[in-house]
């Protein structure tokens, strides 16, 4: 009867160490804590072109990531594309001048939503449109620009 | 050429034939499974002996695959001054195939052998036909609960596993090798999502494999040639088939899942 007792008792414990290590893969590996702050508000930006951003790219501003791309759509009649963000509540007083830019990581790294705060007293409210946008930089424009001067120069 | 051939077709009739009866069999495991709802106390005791004792060698070994993941993938990603990636690496690798099919490799080695002995040495000492005997189903009384336990121990041993091997790859990467800390964890915070790599890799992959190889274990056991030779062939027949099916369905479940 002990020896029946202590195989329940051990049984229990790897179950529970089971159900912890998946609880951990969610939690700390999957980051389902910040995954479920979903409550937050919209903003809307529309670029002309978004590079690679891609859903659940983060949205920085001065470097700190106040929220995620929520959804990436094509608006067929301003032919733009159109970038929807979550921006984590806390986070609520935006000016409303505010420049949306898209950035790179790095020089390969991932691409983000970067803010930049303008000087408006007025705040974005929730299912504002971020106005003020530039594109993502595309490197071969880039290159083909700069080959393009290089070569009118020189002629 | 005659006799070549019909070798063959007697091969594939014996082949197909086992396959017909594997699967009547899972049918009449599967309709005696509900009857162990009034039995927890067998399940518990197969869950104690194919779960916990394969503890041991699937947190060893999620260790050790993890701190490889870590050395090779920081020698890897540092050539390209990604070594901040690792965490991502370690983890989407570990969730996505690593964790579930080795964990299903190790538990096939380790469990599913125990199974496919046990059950296969009751039958050659005719324990299975002594219950018979006493009007006690064998299927009910001694397969089901392996069945079942199996089941129930695999996706929990790939989760453990799969963390285990997180955590070796962030003892080598960051304790050792001297990765960021905070970049480890949110590089793989930002990439990693719940339904697609965790539920799928590890839940879906780890109770898919927990099937296939409990029910090849117990049928290799239940079905074995009852002498001392006979059940040597099932025990390594368990191991070959049931090695082979948990690569094979891994590729099959990937495609499905990530494509």
């Amino acid at each position: 009867m002990q020896n029946n007792r202590m195989i329940e008792i051990t049984v229990g414990i790897f179950v529970a160490l089971g159900l912890a290590a998946l609880l951990m893969l969610s939690m700390k590996v999957a980051n389902l804590s910040q995954f479920t702050s979903r409550d937050g508000y919209a903003l809307r930006a529309y670029f002309d072109n978004i590079g690679g951003l891609q859903v659940r790219s983060p949205v920085k501003m001065g470097g700190v990531t106040i929220g995620r791309v929520v959804s990436i759509g094509f608006d067929t009649k301003r032919f733009q594309a159109v970038v929807t963000m979550n921006i984590e509540p806390s986070y609520t007083e935006i000016p409303a001048d505010t420049a949306a830019n898209i950035y790179t990581a790095g020089l390969l790294g991932e691409q983000y939503v970067g803010l930049e705060a303008g000087g408006d007293e007025a705040y974005l409210q929730p299912g504002d449109e971020i106005t003020i946008t530039q594109s993502a930089m595309v490197l071969e424009k880039a290159l083909q620009e700069f080959l393009y001067n290089k070569t009118t120069k020189s002629e | 050429m005659t006799n070549v051939l019909a070798a063959l077709g007697r091969r594939s009739l014996v082949s197909l034939e086992r396959l017909g009866r594997g699967s009547l069999f899972l049918l009449r495991v599967l309709a005696s499974v509900p009857g162990l709802l009034r039995r927890p106390g067998l399940v518990v005791r197969q869950v104690w002996s194919t779960g916990v004792l394969s503890l041991l060698i699937i947190v060893i070994s999620g260790a050790f695959v993890g701190l490889v993941l870590g050395l090779q993938g920081y020698n890897t990603l540092v050539t390209f001054g990604a070594e901040e990636s690792l965490g991502l690496v370690v983890a989407k690798s570990l969730l996505r195939e690593l964790g579930p099919v080795v964990a299903a490799l190790l538990f096939a080695g380790r469990a599913g052998t125990a199974l496919t002995a046990e059950i296969g040495f009751m039958k050659a000492t005719e324990q299975l036909s002594a219950m018979e005997m006493m009007a006690v189903d064998p299927l009910r009384r001694i397969v089901a609960p392996r069945f079942l336990a199996a089941i129930i121990a695999m996706p929990l041993l790939a989760a453990i596993f799969t963390a285990v091997g997180v955590l070796g790859g962030w003892f080598c990467g960051v304790g050792l090798l001297g990765v960021d800390d905070g970049s480890f964890w949110s590089q793989m915070q930002a990439k990693v999502l719940l339904v697609e790599d965790v539920v799928n890799g590890v839940v879906i992959k780890g109770f898919v494999f927990g099937v296939v190889i409990s029910w090849i274990a117990v049928f290799e056991g239940y079905d074995a040639v009852p002498t001392s030779e006979g059940v040597s062939a099932a025990t390594t027949r368990t191991v070959v088939h049931s090695s082979l099916a948990v690569l094979g369905l891994d590729f099959v479940l990937t495609g499905l899942m990530f494509n």
